[in-house]
């Protein structure tokens, strides 16, 4: 449990530096670290499901903001150094390649998925929880865990609409030409 | 709901959407109620809750809607459902860990069964119902004021 500690306290750390920091692109990429590490403790808490949603989620949401944030493109240079990014490229995907010829072997056979848990559900999902409804009966009840977490994303979707799309806070007419042109 | 009303859609759509605005809002009150039993549960009840308030606000214009269910209402049945939420999930550490069933299963195959699940039900319909009634009406007034500043 000692991980999940650590990993709560970076994201308080990270969230602060976020919110202090002067610099858009700094605090965007502390985002980014808290959301990856939410993502972690997803997973150490057994809700994958939730992990995945949260990693794609904040992937997408911090390309968006970057790309919002950023007035002109980064300069992106690959002349004079095309022998390094060579040899980074292959050297990466040589140890892909490597960890992905240990990790397959443990796959189970093509046409043959394990189902052990989805076999203990429909054995014992009535008796268990009580609900006919096997879908309601797992997701309310063996992963509840995932539906909190879910529930909580569009809670905070909503909240960002709302706070998006109020009124308080908006500029009046005339004020808004020259700080509209520099945000876009 | 007055007839008298000018603005929104014909009056073939207004006889229509009186007619049958409250049976939509009761099959998602039976999708919610019936989600141990029946396929739907909550997330599909609240939408369809979400969508009769929708449906009346097309046919009758933003004031009728708004004064059925207010802005300041939607929110706070949105937090509510989402405390509720919580709640009962935090109800499970009485006898032992998050989100256990701490309720009586029942006789299943009866409405009121399986413990917490339809409490989870209905909490989430009330989220997800409320929830996006207001992005909806957030996005209808917001649309008004940037035409009216044209």
């Amino acid at each position: 449990m000692i991980e999940l500690y650590i990993l709560l306290i970076f994201m308080i750390v990270g969230a602060i530096i976020a919110v202090e920091m002067k610099d858009l692109l700094s605090s965007i990429v502390a985002v980014g670290a808290v959301g990856l590490a939410l993502s972690i403790v997803f997973l150490i808490l057994k809700a994958p499901d939730v992990a995945i949603t949260q990693l794609v989620v904040e992937l997408l949401a911090l390309i968006i903001l970057i790309r919002a944030t950023l007035k002109r493109d980064l300069p992106f240079s690959t002349s004079g150094r095309w022998f390094l990014n060579t040899f980074i490229t292959v050297i990466f995907i040589a140890v892909f390649l490597l960890i992905a010829l240990v990790c397959l072997k443990d796959l189970p056979k093509f046409g043959y998925p394990i189902m052990r848990v989805s076999q203990e559900y429909l054995k014992d999902g009535l008796l268990k929880t009580g609900a006919p409804n096997i879908v309601a009966g797992i997701i309310l009840d063996y992963r509840a865990y995932d539906t909190l977490g879910e529930a909580t994303i569009l809670f905070t979707a909503v909240m960002g609409v709302l706070a998006i799309a109020r009124r308080v806070g908006r500029k009046r007419e005339g004020q808004e030409d020259i700080e509209d042109k520099e945000e876009f | 709901m007055s007839r008298e009303s000018e603005q929104g859609m014909s009056v073939i759509v207004k006889t229509v959407t009186r007619l049958t605005v409250g049976l939509i809002l009761l099959y998602g009150i039976y999708i919610l109620s019936h989600g141990h039993l029946s396929p739907g549960g909550g997330f599909a009840g609240g939408v369809i809750i979400a969508l009769s308030f929708v449906h009346l606000m097309l046919a009758y214009g933003k004031e009728v809607a708004l004064r059925k269910l207010p802005r300041g209402a939607a929110s706070f049945f949105e937090s509510m459902g989402a405390l509720m939420f919580l709640a009962i999930s935090l109800l499970g550490f009485t006898a032992g860990t998050f989100f256990l069933n701490v309720l009586g299963k029942g006789e299943p195959f009866r409405l009121f069964s399986a413990g917490i699940i339809p409490l989870c039900n209905i909490a989430i319909s009330l989220k997800v119902g409320a929830g996006l009634f207001a992005i909806f009406v957030a996005l209808v007034l917001l649309k008004f004021e940037s035409e009216t500043k044209k």
